[in-house]
């Protein structure tokens, strides 16, 4: 055994414990937060402040029989999960946490956590369509739909991004930003829009996770339970990890390409804290939004990326080219 | 068994997945007699093929096929299949007679032509590294060195795009299935 194996196991498995854990976790973060905006309590008998509430979950989905009802395609039906959780674990291998730790930094890591992440939409479609179910295949094509949609704005976002920082090294990009005035979010210097931008990733990557108000995939009153309906067990649990496994990429990307990753605002003790406590902040805005705002209807949402958010990330690209080429 | 615990050799088993992944991809794609399937294969086929990119250190390459092959064209014919097709019995059409005979000469030519070229070329070893991989070398040579390729390509698509409104308009004015609203 030497020494780059132990590294490749260690962060095999670390990644893997921390994209569970987080799945476990910010659901009982999504139930108690939900909880408080309803001034209800949310969980509180399992553990203090209901804490072990999603180990017991976990026990409860695990112990479970996964059925697969007549009439389905059985090996994409069983494909489907999995082909949902593999591609977030792989988003996590390039994500820095810190300077040092970060499984590969690999020099075009904005671009494969893209290439990556476009492919969960496949799973979602596979998954729809092998169920043999009108609601999980109506979902699907949602799915399908919204994503299409929101990955133009989402991806002229990046590459004026890309054009600022010159590197689609995701390390090096967290390392132009030292303090709280150079992170990209206050770059005026690159474009007058930065904060635009920025609202612009996270609304496409709120719509790309088909997080409210944009989940109409998974539009409980309407189509059941969306994609996922016919999925019980671990099946469902796999789905559901890797939702809440993009939600944790998309607010890790929105943290290092516009709030200076593991750098801290004010150039004291930049490390894997200030990350963590951005991504959670910004994670709980995501869950915030959810138990605010109402869902939106197909055309708002087609509306607002095709009407709105492209034309003004188009014309954001243009300006930072301009600012680019002047100073 | 310790070889197999380095570095060297667990990038071993690694390749022999990628290779696997591809083979049997692309014999799923194939064989496969629902279409939907035939696309999974495909898509395993093509992430296979990433992985060979890697392989050969071009890991540029290996992400775009990801994203554009997997990600875009996989997710598009998934998706026409779905809202197309009608979920059919298997139904297995198999050629006969004079069709299965040129399709048999056809595969054996291919073949015979394949195996000939891959092993009368004389192969290189692929480069250690091309370039530092960054975004200035990226754009320098995707508007210089291979400018002409990316606009071919996009011509291509440009012609797929008239094709495909052209279909879709003769089908919607005089096609049997007239549909109305």
């Amino acid at each position: 055994m030497d020494s780059e194996i132990i590294r490749v196991i260690a962060f095999l498995v670390g990644v893997i414990a921390f994209a569970a854990l987080n799945a476990a976790y910010l659901v009982w973060l999504e139930r108690k937060e939900a909880a408080h905006i309803q001034r209800r309590i949310g969980p509180k008998e399992v553990g203090p402040f209901g804490l072990l509430q999603p180990m017991v979950d976990g026990i409860k989905l695990m112990t479970k029989q996964i059925l697969i009802p007549d009439g389905v395609d059985p090996i994409l039906f069983r494909l489907a999960p999995i082909l949902a959780m593999i591609p977030a674990i792989m988003c996590f291998v390039t994500i820095p946490f810190s300077q040092e730790l970060v499984a590969r930094n690999i020099n075009l890591g904005l671009l494969m956590i893209f290439a990556f992440a476009s492919i969960n939409v496949l799973a979602l479609l596979l998954g729809g369509w092998a169920s043999a179910n009108k609601y999980a295949v109506i979902s699907a094509a949602r799915a399908v739909a919204q994503n299409v949609a929101y990955e133009i704005p989402m991806l002229i976002t990046v590459i004026t991004m890309v054009m600022i920082t010159g590197t689609l090294n995701l390390n090096d990009i967290v390392a132009q930003q030292p303090n709280i005035s150079q992170w990209y979010i206050f770059r005026f210097s690159a474009s007058p829009l930065m904060p635009v931008a920025f609202l612009i990733f996270f609304v496409c990557s709120l719509a790309e996770t088909n997080r409210a108000p944009f989940d109409l995939s998974e539009a409980e009153s309407e189509l059941v339970a969306g994609f996922h309906t016919e999925y019980s067990s671990m099946g469902f649990g796999l789905f559901f990890m890797g939702e809440y496994a993009n939600i944790v990429i998309g607010s890790s990307l929105a943290v290092i390409l516009f709030l200076g990753g593991w750098q801290d605002p004010f150039g004291l003790f930049p490390g894997v804290w200030w990350f963590l406590i951005k991504l959670y902040c910004l994670i709980f805005t995501v869950i915030w939004i959810r138990w605010t705002y109402p869902r939106t209807q197909f055309y708002g949402l087609l509306n607002l990326s095709w009407k709105i958010l492209i034309p003004i990330s188009l014309f954001n690209l243009l300006l930072t080219a301009g600012f680019l080429k002047v100073f | 068994m310790n070889q197999l615990l380095t570095a060297q050799g667990l990038g071993g088993v690694v390749f022999l997945a990628v290779s696997a992944a591809v083979v049997i991809g692309a014999l799923i794609a194939v064989n496969s007699k629902r279409l939907i399937r035939a696309v999974t294969g495909l898509c395993l086929c093509l992430i296979g093929v990433a992985g060979l990119y890697y392989f050969l250190n071009s890991p540029f390459l290996a992400l775009m096929e990801i994203l554009i092959y997997v990600g875009a064209v996989g997710v598009s014919i998934a998706f026409a299949v779905m809202l197309a097709e009608p979920r059919q019995e298997e139904k297995g059409t198999r050629a006969t007679g004079l069709g299965a005979l040129f399709g048999f000469i056809g595969g054996a030519l291919l073949t015979w032509g394949l195996i000939k070229a891959g092993l009368s070329t004389h192969w290189q070893r692929a480069a250690e590294k091309i370039n530092d991989g960054s975004m200035l070398q990226l754009g320098k040579s995707l508007l210089t060195t291979y400018g002409m390729v990316f606009e071919l390509i996009s011509l291509v698509l440009l012609i797929a795009i008239i094709g495909s409104l052209a279909l879709g308009k003769r089908g919607r004015s005089n096609g049997p299935g007239k549909i109305s609203g």
